[in-house]
C-alpha cells in the first residue's frame, strides 16, 4: 500500500492518493468504503457493480465476523482469500470487525481474553489469535487490528482498560501477522481526551501502515467529538492514512474530513435504503465539472467512469420504486442502494473537488443548504 | 390478432416456432418467469434481459390492487412502468381470487370476493378483467375462466367448463385493444377427456390468437396431467401458440414440449431459489445442505451464468436464506437454467436432434435409468424413443416421484 497527502485545506482537512496492488486505479481520498454483507453489497448484485462510479466504488468494507458460520476459514483460505471467493479481483477489501449493523461491539462482555461482539450467530468472544486466523484466511488489502471499543458513557476505569487491551491486542496481531495486507493500528479511548491522545501516541509508535479510529458513533454528541478527534489526529503522523468507523451522516463525514480523516465506513446508505429513502441533496459543483470536461461521454480518458445519472435514475421512476416499496419487493432495495451509493460517492467526489483550500467554505455551505432542505421538507409533510 | 406464429421446425408433435408479439420476437418453446407485482423478485430488468427472458408474467389481481391498473395506464402501461422492453403476459386475476381468498364465490356474473383492502364484497366480471388487462397493456392477456381444483370431481367440473365457454364471449366482446393485445382462451374441463374436448372445440370456433391449457399443475397425478396436455395439443390448431399454465418443473416442460406445447409459466424456479434450492441438470441442489459448506465447485459446472462463473457452492451456502443476495443469485441462476432449457428445446427441434436432446436430458436427471413411467408413456405418444436412457428391465421400483408436485402457484 502506498499513500500520499497531496493537498491540505484549512489546516487539517486533506486530500490524498491511495495506491494498492490489486486495484488498477489510484483511489483519491477522502473516500467512502461501501458497506457489505459477507463481502458483497447488501443488495446491489455483482453484475451491477460496474454501473457504479469507478474507481470510487472499489473500496469495500467487510467484517470478518460475517463468516463465523456457513463457510470454513479453511475453505476461504484454500480458494485464496476473499477476492477470489467474491470474484472481486479489482476491489480493495478492508477488514474491520465492527460493521455497526449486525456485528456490534459488546463492551460488557469483552474481557482481557478477547473482544465480544453481537452477531447473527449470537454473542461471540473473538481472541486476537482467532481474529488473525480470519485475516490470514481472508487476505484483505487493509485490516484493522482487534480493538476493545467502549461507548461514550463508559467509566474512566473501563475506558482505560479498553486502551490497554487494544494496545496489547495490537502487538499480538502484528506479531502473529502472516499476510501482506496493510495493517491499520486501532485507536480507541472513548470520550476521554487524555485516553484518546495517549492511545494514538502509543499506536503511532508501532509498525503500522495506517490507523483505524474506533469508538466513535457510540453515543457521543457531535460537539463532544471535535476535541476527541483533534486529540487523536494531532498525535498521528501525517503520512499515513486514517480510517474511521461510526461517522455516517454527511455532516459527520464533513466533521471527520475537517479533522483530517481520509477513509470512512458508513451505514448511512444502508439505513436510508432500508427505510425507503433516496438521497437527493444537490451535488452542483461536481455535475458542472463533469459536464464541462466530458460532454458526450460517460468515461474519462483515464479509464475512470462518472455517470451523471445512476442506473436507477436512468431506468426507473419514483412511482415504480414507490410501488415496489408498498408491496415489499426486494427490487426496491436493490434500486435504492444503487442510487444512494452513486449519490453518496458523488458527495465524496464533491468533497475532493473543492479541496483547493476551500473545504471549510464548502462545508458551511453544504450544512446550511441541507438545514434549509430538511426544514422545508419538514414543513411540507 | 396482434401476433404471428411461424413454425420453424418440428419433430413429430413437438414444434419450435417464432412467436412475434408487439414487444418482442420470441423463440418457442419458452418459459415465462412470474413477476407477480411488476418485478421478478430480486432481479433487475437488465439482468432479465441478460438471462434471456423473452416474456414475463404479471398478475392482474395483484397489480389491480397495487398500484392499480388506472395508475399503470396513466404512466403508459406496464412495460413502461417497470421498464421492460420485451413481451408481457397478464393472467385474468381469477386464479388468485380462488387460491388466495377463501371467501370467493363464483356465480354467472363473475367472481365475488372480499376485498383485501377494506373487506367489502367485490365482483370481478369477465368484462372487468379484460378492461383491467387492457389498461395494463400486456402483449398477451388471458380470458377470465372458472377455475376449479383438478382434484375435485363431479358436476362442478362440467359447470366450470361451460361457464368458461360462456365467459369467453363476454371477454372477446369486452376486449378493446385486439390489435395491440392478444386474448388467449383457456381450455378447462378437469381431467375428463369429454369435457376437455367440448371446451377445445368451443374455443377453437372463436378463432382466438392463442390457447392455454388451464386447470393443471394443481396436484393431479402425472399420468392424468400429460394425457390432458396430449389431448388438448392434438386438438388445438397447429398454427397457433399453446400455453400450459402453471407448469415449471424442467421435466414437465420437456414432456409437454414433446407433446406439442409452446409456452409455460411458474413461480417454481424463483420461489425455490428463495428457499435455497438450485436447478441443475441432475435435478435440484439444496444449497442449505451442510455438505455445501466446503464445496468449492460452482452450482452447476456446465452452466455459463454469471453466478456459476463466479461463485462457489460454499459461498452461496453461507448466503442462502440469511441474506437477500442469496435469493438474488440463486434466482438469477435458476432463471438462466430455465432459459437455457427453452433455448435447447428450440434449437434441438429446429436442428433435428430433439430426441437426442430429450435422451441427454433424461440421462442426466435419471442416471440409473429410472425414468418415471408417466414420462415413458408420454414419450411413446410423442413418438420419441427414449429406450436408450431407460433401464433395460422394468424391475426398478418406481421412484417416489412428484414429491415436489405440491401447489407451487400463487
Amino acid at each position: 500500500m502506498k499513500f500520499a497527502v497531496k493537498a491540505w485545506s484549512n489546516g487539517k482537512a486533506r486530500a490524498g492518493i491511495l495506491q494498492l496492488g490489486s486495484c488498477p486505479h489510484n483511489i483519491e481520498t477522502p473516500a467512502l468504503l461501501l458497506t457489505t454483507r459477507k463481502g458483497l453489497p447488501v443488495y446491489i448484485p455483482p453484475d451491477h457493480l460496474p454501473s457504479l462510479p469507478s474507481p470510487d466504488s472499489n473500496l469495500l468494507h467487510f467484517s470478518p465476523l460475517h463468516f463465523l458460520e456457513g463457510i470454513s476459514l479453511k475453505a476461504i483460505s484454500n480458494i485464496g482469500g476473499l477476492h477470489p471467493l467474491l470474484g472481486l479481483h479489482d476491489h480493495i477489501m478492508v477488514a474491520v470487525p465492527r460493521d455497526s449493523i449486525i456485528s456490534i461491539p459488546d463492551h460488557d462482555s469483552t474481557n482481557r481474553i478477547g473482544a465480544s461482539f453481537e452477531t447473527p450467530c449470537g454473542r461471540m468472544l473473538i481472541k486476537p489469535a482467532d481474529y488473525m486466523e480470519m485475516i490470514s484466511s481472508m487476505r484483505p488489502n487493509l485490516w484493522a487490528t482487534l480493538a476493545d471499543e467502549v461507548p461514550a458513557w463508559a467509566s474512566e476505569k473501563r475506558n482505560k482498560a479498553s486502551v490497554e487491551r487494544t494496545l496489547k491486542w495490537l502487538d499480538e496481531c502484528i506479531t502473529s501477522n502472516s499476510t501482506d495486507g496493510a495493517v491499520l493500528g486501532s485507536v480507541v479511548g472513548g470520550s476521554r481526551v487524555e485516553q484518546r491522545r495517549s492511545c494514538a501516541q502509543e499506536v503511532a509508535r508501532r509498525n503500522v501502515e495506517g490507523f483505524w479510529i474506533g469508538g466513535f458513533g457510540l453515543g457521543e454528541s457531535m460537539e463532544e467529538r471535535n476535541p476527541l478527534l483533534n486529540a487523536v489526529m494531532d498525535s498521528l503522523p501525517e503520512e499515513k492514512p486514517r480510517l474511521i468507523s461510526g461517522l455516517g451522516l454527511p455532516e459527520e463525514v464533513l466533521q471527520g474530513v475537517a479533522a483530517g480523516v481520509d477513509l470512512f465506513d458508513s451505514t448511512y446508505i444502508y439505513h436510508l435504503t432500508l427505510g425507503g429513502f433516496a438521497l437527493t441533496f444537490p451535488l452542483e459543483s461536481i455535475e458542472k465539472q463533469v459536464t464541462k470536461h466530458q460532454p458526450n461521454s460517460n468515461s474519462g480518458c483515464d479509464g475512470t467512469k462518472i455517470n451523471l445519472k445512476c442506473f436507477t435514475c436512468q431506468n426507473h421512476t419514483k412511482a415504480y420504486i414507490n410501488h415496489l416499496l408498498n408491496v415489499h419487493e426486494m427490487l426496491a432495495h436493490i434500486l435504492l442502494e444503487m442510487h444512494n451509493t452513486h449519490h453518496f460517492l458523488g458527495f465524496f467526489r464533491s468533497i475532493r473537488a473543492i479541496h483547493e483550500g476551500k473545504f471549510e467554505q464548502f462545508r458551511q455551505k453544504f450544512i446550511g443548504s441541507r438545514h434549509e432542505q430538511l426544514f422545508s421538507a419538514a414543513l411540507s409533510v | 390478432m396482434a401476433l404471428r406464429f411461424e413454425i420453424l421446425g418440428r419433430f413429430n408433435r413437438a414444434r419450435a416456432a417464432q412467436l412475434i408479439l408487439p414487444h418482442y420476437e420470441c423463440q418457442t418453446p419458452l418459459f415465462m418467469p412470474v413477476g407477480t407485482q411488476g418485478t421478478i423478485k430480486g432481479l433487475t430488468t437488465h439482468q432479465l434481459e441478460d438471462i434471456g427472458c423473452q416474456i414475463i408474467l404479471g398478475n392482474t389481481y395483484h397489480l389491480a390492487l397495487r398500484p392499480t391498473s388506472e395508475l399503470i395506464d396513466e404512466l403508459g402501461g406496464l412495460h413502461k412502468f417497470m421498464n421492460w422492453p420485451r413481451a408481457l403476459l397478464t393472467d385474468s386475476g381469477g386464479f388468485q381470487m380462488v387460491s388466495l381468498l377463501h371467501l370467493a364465490d363464483i356465480t354467472e356474473k363473475g367472481v365475488t370476493f372480499q376485498s383485501p383492502v377494506d373487506g367489502k364484497p367485490m365482483l370481478l366480471t369477465p368484462e372487468e378483467s379484460i378492461q383491467i388487462q387492457n389498461r395494463i397493456g400486456a402483449d398477451i392477456i388471458m380470458a377470465l375462466d372458472d377455475v376449479v381444483k383438478t382434484t375435485i370431481t363431479g358436476p362442478r367440473i362440467e359447470e366450470a367448463m361451460y361457464r368458461t365457454l360462456r365467459w369467453i364471449d363476454r371477454c372477446i366482446a369486452a376486449h378493446k385493444r385486439p390489435h395491440e393485445q392478444n386474448l388467449f382462451g383457456i381450455v378447462q374441463g378437469g381431467l375428463d377427456p369429454v369435457l376437455r374436448d367440448i371446451c377445445v372445440r368451443g374455443l377453437v370456433e372463436r378463432n382466438l390468437p392463442g390457447y392455454a391449457i388451464g386447470g393443471l399443475a394443481g396436484g393431479e397425478d402425472k399420468d392424468s396431467f400429460w394425457r390432458v396436455v396430449a389431448q388438448c395439443t392434438a386438438a388445438l390448431p397447429e398454427h397457433k401458440p399453446r400455453y400450459v399454465m402453471g407448469v415449471g418443473y424442467p421435466l414437465d416442460i420437456v414432456v409437454c414440449s414433446a407433446l406439442g406445447a409452446d409456452m409455460y409459466d411458474c413461480v417454481y424456479p424463483t420461489r425455490t431459489a428463495r428457499f435455497g434450492t438450485a436447478l441443475v441438470p441432475e435435478g435440484v441442489l439444496k444449497l442449505k445442505h451442510k455438505a455445501m459448506e466446503d464445496d468449492m465447485r460452482p452450482i452447476d459446472p456446465t452452466c455459463d451464468c454469471m453466478v456459476c462463473k463466479t461463485y462457489t457452492r460454499a459461498y452461496i451456502h453461507c448466503l442462502v436464506t440469511k441474506d437477500a443476495m442469496g435469493s438474488q443469485l440463486l434466482s438469477y441462476h435458476n432463471l438462466y437454467y430455465m432459459m437455457k432449457l427453452s433455448r435447447d428445446l428450440h434449437s434441438s427441434i429446429v436442428e433435428g436432434w430433439f430426441p437426442e436432446f430429450v435422451c441427454q436430458f433424461l440421462q442426466k436427471m435419471f442416471p440409473q435409468g429410472d425414468v418415471p413411467e408417466w414420462v415413458c408413456n408420454a414419450m411413446e405418444v410423442a413418438g420419441i424413443d427414449i429406450s436408450s436412457c431407460c433401464a433395460p428391465f422394468s424391475s426398478i421400483p418406481n421412484k417416489v416421484e412428484d414429491t415436489q408436485n405440491q401447489e407451487v402457484k400463487q
